[in-house]
Formats: C-alpha cells, structure tokens, sequence
C-alpha cells in the first residue's frame, strides 16, 4: 500500500519535463516576464505574493504606485492602510505596498534564476536541443539575465541594499546575504555588459521581447542616477551618453502622436517603445498594470467608456496642480501631452478624487477610437467585462534617451549644450506639432520639468526628484507634499524606501537602511 | 349518612441496595391519592387506607421503581419494606469511543453525548445546530440564515492557525471527508437531523488519540438510529415554519437621506438634490421575506426475526429569508444490522442517500440593500435593464450607460440571478464484527465505508440584467464528484481475570482513507451562449486526492473496577508530506481513578458518582493546507494569464512555490477531569481543565526574500497555546409523578495566545496581517503574532472629541511617539474569540405538557463592525461618482466624511445572550383505541438576543461583520405520529 501515499497533481508536471520541449522553455520565458506584468499565472485574482491583495500584487502597479504618489504628479483618494503614507512621506517599515514591490522584485529573480539555471549550455545539451532552438535558448537566457539585472536595478533604486540572490541560490530555507549598493551597481553594470552581446540585436526580436537596446537603455538610465547610487562624485554622464546613444543610433524615432504611445493598439507599428510590459484584456488580465493606471485615474462620473472601461473606473489617481501648472497651458492645445480632465486643479480633501485634474493620458481605447474586445462596436459590451485594459506600458521608450543625453550632457558628460537643447527641442516638437514650443536655451531645471511634461505617470519622477536633489527638499514643494496643505520637506533618508520589517526579521543577514 | 368505612393504615422503610435508608422516597398506592415520603431514616406510614388489596410503590429519582401488593385491615398496620435498586443506567450507558465502546463509568476521556431527546427542537437542516450550547467548550456557530448553510463547529476554539480547525466527524464510524461538495452550501446539510440518534464529542487527546492525524480539534461521533426488536414502528413527522426577519440594518430612511443632501447642498452649495428621487423604498423589505419551511419525515423501524431494520424518508423544502433562495432535501436511510452465529457474528448495514436541489440567490443583493438609496423606486418604466430603476453615468439618462461605480438595484440584482445547484450524495458502510468462537474474548472488526457525492449546477443571468451588462449577461456550470474511500479492520481483545482482579480490552487495527475530487472545468459564456473569451479551461478537468494510511493500537487497563489506565497509540502517513516526513506517531496515556467505589466514599448518601480522569497525549493535524506543497512542480497558467510575445500570446509555464520539509502539525494536550454525582445522579456534571499546547503549527508565514517561489507560504513555524476550564452540570430540579423540571449548564473558559511565531528560531517574531475587510483594497484589520491571541485585531487607537465624546476623523494616538501616524501605530486590540461560552438548556414537564428553552451566551469576544466602517460616511452617502447612496445610520454619530477603516472605533463589544429555543409541547401519548401516540409542538428559535453590539447579529464567526445573511427567527409547528 506504501506507494498509494505518492500523490502527484493531475495537471502539474516536474521542471524535466516542463523544459523537455522548446515550447516549454518558450512557456518558461513567458512566466519571467509574466512575473512583472501580471499578479499570478491562475487569472487576475490569483497572484504569486500573499500578504498583500492578490490585485494590487503585479511589479507595475506597485513600482508605479511608490514613484508616483510620493511626487507632484499624483495623489491617491484612497484611505487604504498605507496609501496616504506615500504622499505624506512617512511610510515605515511595515508599509505593505514597499513590502508587496520588494517581494514582487526579488520573486521575479527567483523565477529568472530557475530558467537561468535550467538554460545553460550544459542542460541545453543534455535535453538534445540544438541548432535555431539551442539558439532560441540561449536568447532566452540572456534575456531572463536581463529582467533579472531590471529587477535589481529597481531594488538598487528604492530599497538600495537588498539581499542577493543568483541561479547558485537553491530553493528551501537559506538565507541571503545582503549586498550593498555599490556591490549592485557594479554587478548589474558587468550583467547588462556581459549580456549585451547575447541579446537579439536591437529592434530584431519580437514584440514584448527585450533586446540589445533595452539593455544599453538601462544602462543608460542607470549611469545617469550613478552619482544617487555611488554618491557624489561618482558620476557616470559620460558612460550615460554612450549608452544613449546607442540606443537612439539603433533605428528607433519618436511616434508622431503622443498620444497614441499610451493606447490599447500601441503595440502595433511603434516606433518609438525599446520595450515594454504588455498586457491584453482578455489573454493577460489583471488587476495591476494599465488596468489599474487607467481605472484609478477616471470614476464613474467620467463616463469610463470613453476611456474603454465601461465596467471600471476607481477614482483613485490624479494630479496635484504642480503637475499641470508644468505645462505653459494643460488644455492640451498647444502641448498635446498635457492630457487632463476637470477643472478643479486645487485640493483641500485627499479623499475627494474630484479635487484635483484627473490624468487621462492612459486610455483603452484603439488609436480608431474604438474599444477592444468591444461586442458589434459597442463601447459598453465587451467581451472582457469592461476593466481590464489592452495597452502596453512602455518601459523603456526612445523619448527618455533624448532627455538622458541631454541630461547627462549638461551634467558635464561629453557633448556640448547646443546638442542638449536640440535633444529637448525634438521632443518639444513632436509635442506641439511644430517648432512653436521649441526651447532657446536649456538648463537643468528646464530638462526635469520637461520630464515632467513628457514622461509624467510612467513612473520616473521620484528617482528624478532624487537625482535632482528636490524629493525630500523643502526648496521644491507641492501641495500636500509631507501630508500638509502647502506642502513641508522630509526626512533626507526617506530617498531610499526601508527593507520591509517582515525581511529583517526572517532574514538576520539583513540589516535596516538608515533612519527606519 | 354512609357508614364508615373500615380504614387502616400502611408502615414500612425504605433501604437502598447498600441496606442505607432512604429519606424522601415517594410511597403511593396505585388508583389513589394515598400516599406519603420516606422521613430520615427511610420510615413512612400511609394513613386511613380503606380496607382492600393494592399495589403499592416506591419511587426515587436515580432508583427502579418497586412495586409490591398488600393487603389493608382494619386490625393492624400492614407492613411493606422496600429495598430499591440503584438506576445505574445513567453510569452503564454505552459511550461510543474510537474503534470500540465503552461506558460512561469506565470512559477515560473528556467525552459528552448529547442524545435526540436534549436536541435543539425546532426546524433545523444542519445536523450541528443539534447542539448548539449543549456541551461546554463546543461552540457551534451557524454560517448565516441561509437555507443549509451549515455551522462552524470548534471544539475548545482549535489548535491551529492557518490549518483546519474543524472536528472529524465519524458518522457511525465513518470519518467524513473535510472537503465540500459543490451545488450544496454546507456537506453536512446533507445529512438528515431527524436520522440521528446522538451526538458524541470527544474533547481530549486521551479519547481522539486514536484517530491521530485528524483529531487535534476534536472528534465528533454521530450516531444514526437502528432498528428496534419487535413490531414495526412507524413514525411520521412534520414541523412546518416561518422564519422571519429579526431586525434589519440600521440604515437611513429616505425622508433622512432627502433631509441630509439638502442640509449638504445648503452648507457646499451644490445641488445633489437633483439626484434625489420621491420614493420611500425600503430596501431590506424588498429583498427579504417571510420564509416558509416544511420538513416532514417518516420513518419504519422493527425486526424481522433476527434482522432489526430502520428505513426512513425525509424530504424538506425550505426558503430562504432572502427571497429566491431555496432548498429542497430528500434524504432516505437505511439501516440493517443482522445478527448470526449466537450473536457471534454482528452485521450493520448503513445506507445513507440524499439529493439536495437548491436555488442560490445572489448575496450581493444583502450589501446593496444596504447602500442602494432609498429615494429612488423599485422600477423605472424608462429602464432597459429588465425595469429596474439603475444609476446611469448621466444620472436618468439610460443612454449614458450604467455607472459602474453605483450599486446595482437589490431587486434587480436578485430576480436577475438564477444559480441552481443538485447534489447527490450517498454515504454508508458496512461493518462485520466476528466474535471468534473458540476464543470469545477475541473479535475481530471490519468496516468499509463510502462517500460519494456529485455535485454540479449553473449560474445564468440574462443579456439585459444591469450585474453583467458589459458582458451581456452570464451562463456558466460546474460539475464535480467526490469519491472518499475507507477500509478499516481491527482485532479486539476484551476478558476479565477475576483471580487478579483485571479486565484488559486491547484493540490493534489497520485503516486507510483516501479522499479523491474529481472536477470539470468549463468555461464561460453570455447570455446568447457566445463564449467570453479568456475563459476557456486549459484542462477539463482536475483530480486532487490525498490519502491517509495508519496503524493503531490500544490497551484499556481495569484493576479492581476503580483504576483504569488506558493507552494508544497510532501512526499516520499522509500523501501531505514528503516520505522522509510522511508518518507522524501519536500516542496517548490516561488514567482513571474511580473514587466513588473506594470504600471510603462507596457508603455516601450524598455522594452517588466521583471519577477522577488524567490524561495527555499527541494529536496532529494535516486537514486543511494544500496537497502537493512538499513537491516541486511546474504548472501552466490559466488562458487569460498568458504573456505575448510577437502576436503570439504564450501559456505561462510557473514554477510552484514548495516546501519539501512539510510535516505534521502535533498538538499536545493534558486534560485534568472530574465526573461528580449527588443524591443518586440528582444532580450530575463534569469538570475538565486543559492545556494544549501545539507545535510545528501549519503557519502561512513569511519567508526570507528570494528563498522561494513566494514569499509567503504555508510551512511548520511556531508554537500556540489554549488553556481552560469547563464545566457541566446537569440537575434535575423536581421529580414527581406529574412534574419534571430539568436543567443543565454549562460553561467554557478558553484562553487562547500564540507563543512562538518565529521562522529563524531567534525569537523575534513576525506579524501576519490577516482579516481582510470590506472597502478600499487590501485592508486588513487582525493579526497573528506572538505574544497575543490568534487573529487579535490590529488597528489603530481612536482619539476621541473630549467634549462631545465623538471620535475625530482620522486622529490616531501616535502610539510608538514618532510624530508620525503609520502602520507602526497599530496595535493589537482585543479578540474575536468569546473567553466564556455558556449554554442552559431546561424542560419543564406537566403531565402532558413539556415546556422548554435553550439560552446561550458569549463573553469577552469582539466584533469588527464591517458594515459600519463602510457604510457610515459622507462620502458613501454624496457620492463623488455623481450618485446618491444609503449610509448606515452611524453616520449620525460620527459624522465622519472619508472612511476610516482601522479605527477601533469599529471594533465593538460583541458579547451576547441570546434565546436560541423556546418550545411547547402536548403528548397526548396514546391515541385511537391507544395504538396511536401522537405529539404536537410549537417552538420559537432565535427568539432574543441580548448585546451591546451595534451591528445586526454578535455572532458572526472570525469577527467580521459585513453583509451578514440574517439568522431568521423561526416559528415551528411540529407534529409527531407513532404507531
């Protein structure tokens, strides 16, 4: 009778034979990259994370969330445990948002390291793959490296000093190390590089895919913060400039309508997107990523069909006046990236998601104006019950190459101010349809707040205010900045989110960053 | 005037079976009221009795009644003595116990039965409600007023955190399986009241031991009725009822609501009165109903020379308060239990077989009967949606589209759902008991048992029914079976050595479980039948099955009928855990001291029962985490988890998160009882403290980050502890020829702390927010962490308006002093758990009449009112999506604009008393030419409650209140025909 005690599940399978076919690997890939976009691989209630709401558990909502709602650009009118936290910048370690991200990060890592480990040579190999498959692998690969080098990268950002783990790492109660920042700068900075070469060339792969320019755009990126995460001094314009340009040099040009950037059809004919996070109403639905960037932004009284979610709309996300008050005009007829609704621009009750312009540059609607999935053309019958959104979150986008270049640039990397400037004005043109909005001089200042006009609720602002010094400052306020109506500064430390106290307390090799 | 009759008198003494006189014993002459009490030293004497013979009889409580025949004369006292003998029926009742019998005076565990005559009367459909505030430290929890819903059954509150914490239940030896069973609320509501015979439950390890891995939380024994000897008896019953709503929710009227917009409008100058309508809806009234019940049952009971049978058929339609919602049972039993061989070789047969037909109606309709505003009409003329009146992006204007922020109207939400579920189960076993007849003290016993059970049903709501407008309504079915197997063989050694004084009863078995589902997978489609896409299964199907395999073996111990040592033992295998940790040991020792029958005491008059009970053994559990988490496995996702690569979308092949060190959770209890009885069982009970501490609890804890595919997992981490004290007195109160008055009374002290939930073993701890609420997301409210009761409520500290003693919107004391109100501020407030749970149960008889009630009540335990929290604010009422809304009349007192979710404020006082039963009935016994007994009742169940609590109902189980289905009361006419 021993062996009527060895159950095993009807429809799960053992690591060998789920990586025993092409498919399968290709089927692994999709759960890497599936592990940032969405909350779970069983629907949108179910999610990878516990102890937090399975809806709220994907990597977008939150990273989004935590970038956002500290900054000038949104404030959220729920009273949930811990939302308020963020805009009056007094979260704590218990904070269960900063505590559902930092799992989310790390669990993608785990999910990377299990392919990584389960794609090299040597298993490649042993499982008789070869030729344009043992190939696909070993893109497959490099690409898993990738999204495991973005998700330390988001950890070096917000948390600085995580505990580390790799594909040596095995499965079961060890506990990790902690690595510095500094050590993580340097490790991502030798993967991206490492793996840059055995990436699809740029613009080669499939859509959804990362590629070689996505990796020199994170590094890009990540060159341009070097001085927030190696300190003063340790600038990286230069190294920043290079990495720009490679990847504005790879082919790529700016979408002629802003707009449609951020529409449910946006992964067809783009030009300007180096990657992005998909999503799909009916294949990959849930409750986080542009679903939620557009319900939270609109109600009920906005008619949400008009944004193509006759069943949503959550009334959560919207601005404070300093967002719109970046535009010389946010009626959107001059600049078209100023896409607000309402004219309340001033707040005196968080709660009130009618107090303040709702932000309403997400939209899931096709660049025809019609709604996907929609039943007969109808924009309030659809097929995939009305929430869920279709449109891609653009991850890394040529746009935020310029506005590096220029950045970096003016920071003393190589390139004078007239590139700069040019840089800058060929955003400024793509916005105003013309030369009319077109800059004459640029200084730093002019570079932040046009990464405000361009790139707002994409999630950048609160590494840019870091960089600029101005996150916890009280020089640069905003309204209910520090949980008061005119806006107070913070504690310095609170540039860098703590290591969330269940961590600390599970994990002895960690120790608290500094202040919490 | 008549001459006198010649009278004499009668004298006599009463004597015990000891030879102690009696006092108080009745003495009567039968056709007469001639009659008189023993004095103290057991004398009587009956006066002025006409000459003649009668039949004169002596009657005790606690004794068998004598009768003897005497002559009366005028010439001498008669002389009649009586020595009574003791009614030890109550102390040799047989007490069912794992795998064997024993009884009441020998058992050495903490055991209570509950036998068909104490039930709770009334109409009841799930078998717990039975003994809902019999038994102490049993506290029996109905799930809600919906038909079949069943009940949360913890026997002394449970030793698990995040594993089950429900009791086994074996029915007539049967383990049942924990799982559910779909198209049925409740699997137990399956199973016929009117079927069973009595309730067992077995509290302490020295009684469940036996049952090892599956006894942590206690075991219940229900035990079906059988077939009598003799002539067939035919019973029918009939109770009939209505249950009716006992309150509603405390919401504002429409003349309130009207008069609270205005007021808003004159204070912000707006002009939300605009979206006012004219009506006066209640809208509790329009979703609830006067619910009628019938239940009627019959029944055949008898032998056929050595074959005694019990057939019975029941069959119960029963609404629910909340309109559209419906049950209907048929239940048929069978039970045969032949004798052969002398009686050496016993048979029992027991077929069990039912089919429930239910219409679900949709419970969303209880929360927006709540907020739904009552200014607006049932019904708009103007409404596409089926006619009922809906709030429209553009308020009015249907063309605008329904504002998907809104409530969708209560009615519509109900009249537009039509969930239909059938379910079949059948259950039995078959058990042979073979007494071997070259050696009679040896049996042997094998019992095969089945439960199967299908379930399946559908969900349709029509295309222009406003809950699924966007999709065009819904239509979607399910169907699964439940195949649970059990084979079970022991050998039972029982004999008596005289010689030294001994009697051994050993028993060594073998048993294997195996629980097997099998499920369909469909998808789902529109109303027109047009698949909604991303709903397609991958697979159609899925078989999740775990199996038990264990061995066990007891020796009962009897020296010199006082002392009486017991010990078991029994190891487990669970499909659960990896092979390395798969077999858990349980073993259990308990001795019994028979202090009544030392020399000492056996002579009391007073004293008539003293047993003292030791014991303390290893339970585990397993029940209630998932199947496979000890193995590493791979799955693929479902069709609308898929990830787009190109223009292909890709299945997500994901690893499961595991823990290949997996094991038993063991919880370890001492138990330290008395059984006690005065003036021969007059007045009887039992005490029990214990202490049960379990370990490698099956917690859902966090993990170190990166060492999983999680990060939070169920594995073995901490340790809790519950301790307390129990009580249970049973009296009766007056014992004449026309009156009996019982009583009984019990009550439960539990205390209830985790002690370790660390996952590094250094002590520091963690903290698992549990309790998710209603409103916002991802709102938690209780926590679980060492050092304080399991799922203590977590939330933040209320300061209030030190004037008006109103609390202030959003002022938190700022409990650690950093300046600053975060999620540091929380703290761990009081706890859902009752600390005292009492019953009282009495019956009062008058000749024919029986009058009874039962009361019970809970101390200490602390409700988080949901309802409140998330009805009771401006900004529920004036909507900020351009709609008006209900607001729980709380509102009034606090006046609060935004919610404030953690505020303890909401956490209320939800100690209880509350009349569970009131019942009359008639006997009019026997009946036309006395071959018919007949017997009608009436009863109130759910008659008052008494509370401080502000919600609907104290009893909520796990300490949230939100959109509670309402325990109706219910008025039962019942009528009993036997012949």
């Amino acid at each position: 009778c021993k062996k009527d005690l060895d159950r095993t599940p009807t429809n799960a399978t053992t690591a060998d034979q789920a990586y025993s076919t092409a498919t399968g690997y290709k089927q692994s890939l999709a759960k890497v990259y599936g592990a940032y976009a969405l909350t779970g691989s069983s629907g949108s209630a179910s999610s990878d994370l516990g102890g937090i709401d399975a809806g709220t558990s994907d990597f977008l909502r939150l990273f989004w969330s935590v970038q956002e709602w500290p900054t000038e650009e949104a404030v959220c009118a729920w009273n949930d445990a811990d939302v308020p936290d963020f805009h009056n910048l007094n979260w704590s370690s218990s904070n269960s948002l900063l505590k559902g991200l930092y799992f989310r990060s790390i669990y993608q890592i785990t999910v990377a390291n299990a392919f990584i480990r389960e794609s090299t040579d040597d298993k490649i190999a042993s499982r008789g793959f070869t030729g344009t498959d043992a190939t696909n692998i070993k893109y497959y690969r490099a690409e898993a490296r990738f999204l495991r080098a973005f998700q330390y990268w988001v950890l070096m950002d917000l948390f600085g000093n995580p505990p580390f783990v790799d594909e040596t790492t095995p499965i079961g109660k060890y506990l990790p190390v902690q690595i510095t920042r500094a050590k993580l700068f340097a490790y991502v900075e030798s993967e991206l590089k490492a793996i840059e070469g055995s990436m699809v060339p740029a613009r080669q792969n499939e859509y959804g895919r990362a590629d070689a320019a996505a990796v020199d755009a994170l590094l890009a990126r990540m060159y341009l913060n070097a001085e927030v995460y190696l300190g003063t001094g340790n600038g990286k314009y230069t190294e920043a400039i290079t990495y720009a340009n490679k990847v504005i040099s790879a082919g790529y040009s700016l979408q002629s309508n802003y707009a449609k950037l951020f529409l449910a059809d946006n992964n067809v004919s783009n030009t300007e997107t180096i990657l992005a996070i998909n999503y799909d109403g009916v294949s990959s639905q849930n409750y986080g990523g542009t679903t939620y960037i557009i319900n939270a932004a609109i109600n009920g009284a906005m008619t949400p069909s008009l944004y193509g979610v006759p069943n949503g709309g959550w009334g959560g996300n919207r601005s404070t006046s300093a967002l719109p008050n970046m535009f010389s005009d946010y009626s959107g007829k001059t600049d078209k990236r100023a896409m607000f609704y309402g004219s309340n621009l001033v707040i005196s009750n968080i709660n009130d998601f009618t107090q303040g312009l709702a932000v309403v540059k997400f939209k899931n609607l096709n660049s025809d104006g019609t709604t996907p999935y929609s039943v007969n053309g109808s924009a309030t019958n659809t097929t995939s019950g009305g929430v869920y959104a279709s449109t891609d979150f653009p991850l890394f986008r040529l746009a935020e190459m310029y506005l590096i270049r220029a950045e970096a640039t003016l920071r003393g990397g190589a390139g004078s101010t007239s590139s700069a400037l040019a840089d800058i004005n060929i955003l400024r043109t793509r916005a105003y349809g013309s030369a009319n909005g077109n800059l004459g001089s640029v200084s730093l200042t002019d570079v932040l707040n046009e990464r405000g006009r361009e790139l707002y609720w994409e999630g950048f602002r609160r590494t840019d205010l870091i960089r600029y010094g101005l996150f916890t400052s009280s020089s640069y306020l905003w309204p209910y900045k520090g949980g008061v109506q005119n806006g107070k500064g913070a504690e310095s430390y609170r540039t860098l989110y703590p290591i969330p106290n269940t961590d600390i307390i599970d994990n002895p090799n960690l120790v608290q960053n500094t202040g919490y | 005037c008549a001459a006198f009759a010649q009278t004499g008198s009668i004298t006599g003494r009463v004597l015990d079976n000891n030879s102690q006189t009696l006092p108080g014993v009745t003495v009567g002459l039968s056709n007469s009221t001639l009659g008189a009490s023993t004095d103290v030293d057991g004398n009587y004497r009956i006066n002025n009795v006409p000459a003649g013979t009668y039949t004169i009889s002596a009657r005790f409580f606690g004794f068998v009644t004598q009768q003897k025949t005497v002559t009366v004369t005028a010439s001498a006292p008669a002389a009649v003595n009586f020595q009574l003998q003791a009614q030890t029926q109550a102390l040799n009742e047989v007490v069912v116990i794992g795998y064997g019998t024993t009884t009441r005076k020998e058992a050495t565990g903490a055991i209570t039965t509950v036998s068909s005559k104490d039930f709770q009367k009334g109409t009841t459909t799930s078998p717990a409600e039975l003994i809902q505030g019999k038994i102490a430290g049993v506290a029996v929890t109905t799930n809600s007023g919906q038909p079949g819903a069943g009940a949360t059954i913890r026997i002394r509150q449970g030793a698990s955190l995040n594993a089950s914490n429900d009791p086994l239940i074996v029915v007539d030896g049967l383990p049942l399986s924990p799982n559910g069973i779909s198209g049925v609320a409740n699997p137990l509501s399956l199973i016929n009241p009117d079927d069973i015979e009595t309730f067992t439950v077995l509290k302490d390890a020295a009684s469940t031991a036996i049952y090892g891995s599956r006894a942590s939380n206690g075991v219940i024994f229900i035990t079906t009725k059988k077939g009598a000897s003799g002539k067939p008896q035919v019973n029918f019953s009939s109770k009939n009822s209505i249950a009716t709503l006992r309150n509603k929710l405390d919401v504002l009227s429409a003349d309130e609501i009207r008069s609270y917009v205005k007021a808003y409008d004159a204070a912000h100058g707006t002009s939300k009165s605009s979206l006012l309508g004219s009506a006066n809806t209640d809208w509790q009234d329009q979703i609830y109903q006067n619910a009628l019940t019938s239940d009627n049952n019959l029944s055949i009971a008898g032998s056929t020379k050595k074959l005694p049978y019990r057939v019975s058929v029941g069959y119960l339609d029963q609404q629910g308060l909340l309109k559209t919602d419906r049950l209907q049972r048929t239940t048929t039993a069978i039970r045969l239990s032949p004798k052969f061989f002398h009686d050496d070789l016993k048979l029992d047969f027991n077929l069990n077989g039912s089919y429930g037909h239910s219409r679900f109606a949709n419970q969303g309709a209880i929360g927006a009967a709540a907020f739904f505003d009552p200014t607006q009409s049932v019904y708009s003329s103007t409404s596409p949606y089926n006619g009922y009146y809906e709030w429209y992006n553009t308020p009015g204007n249907a063309s605008s589209g329904l504002n998907p922020n809104a409530p969708r109207n209560p009615v519509g939400v109900l009249n537009d759902y039509h969930s239909v579920g059938d379910t079949y189960r059948s259950f039995g076993n078959f058990t042979a008991d073979y007494r071997f007849p070259f050696l009679k003290a040896l049996r042997a016993n094998v019992n095969l048992g089945y439960d199967l059970s299908k379930g399946g049903g559908s969900v349709f709501v029509p295309a222009n029914a406003a809950q699924a407008y966007t999709t065009l309504g819904t239509s979607s079915e399910y169907h699964q079976k439940n195949y649970n197997s059990v084979a079970e063989a022991y050998l039972n050694y029982t004999n008596t050595f005289k010689s030294i004084k001994s009697k051994i009863d050993a028993t060594a078995g073998y048993s294997f479980n195996d629980f097997r589902t099998s499920t369909r997978n469909f998808a789902t489609y529109n109303a027109a039948g047009t698949l909604i896409a991303g709903t397609t299964p991958l697979y159609n199907f899925d078989i999740p099955r775990y199996t038990i395999e264990s061995y066990y073996g007891r020796v009962i111990y009897t020296f010199d009928d006082k002392y009486i040592l017991q010990g078991s033992i029994r190891t487990d295998g669970s499909s659960k855990f990896s092979p390395e940790n798969r077999w858990g040991v349980f073993p259990a020792v308990a001795f019994t001291w028979r202090i009544i029958d030392e020399n000492f005491l056996k002579d009391s008059k007073a004293i008539s029962d003293l047993k003292l009970r030791l014991s303390y053994g290893l339970t585990g559990q397993q029940d209630g985490i998932p199947y496979y988490s000890y193995i590493p496995t791979y799955y693929l996702g479902v069709q609308s988890s898929q990830y787009q690569f190109g223009n292909n979308y890709y299945y997500m092949y994901t690893p499961s998160a595991y823990d290949a060190n997996l094991k038993w959770e063991n919880t370890k209890t001492t138990n330290v009882g008395f059984d006690f009885g005065f003036l021969n069982q007059r007045i009887s009970g039992t005490i029990d403290a214990y202490y049960k501490n379990t370990s490698n609890l099956l917690s859902t804890v966090y993990l170190a980050a990166g060492t999983n595919f999680t990060n939070r997992l169920t594995t073995n981490v901490g340790n809790m502890v519950n301790r307390g004290i129990e009580f249970n007195l049973n009296a009766v109160a007056v014992k004449t020829k026309d009156i009996n008055w019982s009583l009984n009374y019990n009550i439960a002290y539990n205390y209830n702390k985790v002690t370790n939930l660390s996952t590094t073993g250094n002590g520091t701890t963690t903290q698992n927010l549990v309790g998710s609420i209603s409103g916002g997301t991802g709102n938690t409210v209780q926590v679980q962490q060492a050092g304080y009761t399991a799922n203590a409520f977590y939330i933040y500290k209320q300061v209030y308006d030190s004037k008006t003693g109103k609390p202030l919107q959003g002022v938190y004391q700022d409990l650690n002093g950093d300046g600053v109100i975060n999620s540091s501020d929380l703290y761990q407030y009081k706890t859902p758990y009752a600390k005292f749970i009492m019953g009282f149960s009495t019956q009062f008889t008058y000749k024919k009449w029986t009058a009874s009630t039962v009361l019970r009540a809970h101390l200490g335990n602390y409700m988080y009112n949901n309802v409140q929290s998330n009805s009771a604010t401006e900004n529920t009422l004036i909507s900020s999506t351009g709609i008006i809304n209900n607001a729980n009349s709380n509102l009034l007192s606090t006046g609060f604009t935004n919610s404030q979710y953690l505020s303890d404020y909401y956490v209320q006082n939800a100690s209880f008393l509350r009349m569970d039963n009131a019942g009359l009935s008639y006997n009019f016994g026997n009946v036309y030419h006395k071959k018919v007994r007949l017997n009608v009742g009436a009863n109130v169940q759910n008659v008052f409650v008494i509370t401080k609590y502000k919600g609907l109902d104290p009893e909520v189980y796990g300490g949230i209140d939100n959109n509670f289905y309402p325990r109706p009361r219910t008025y039962t006419l019942s009528l009993n025909v036997g012949f």
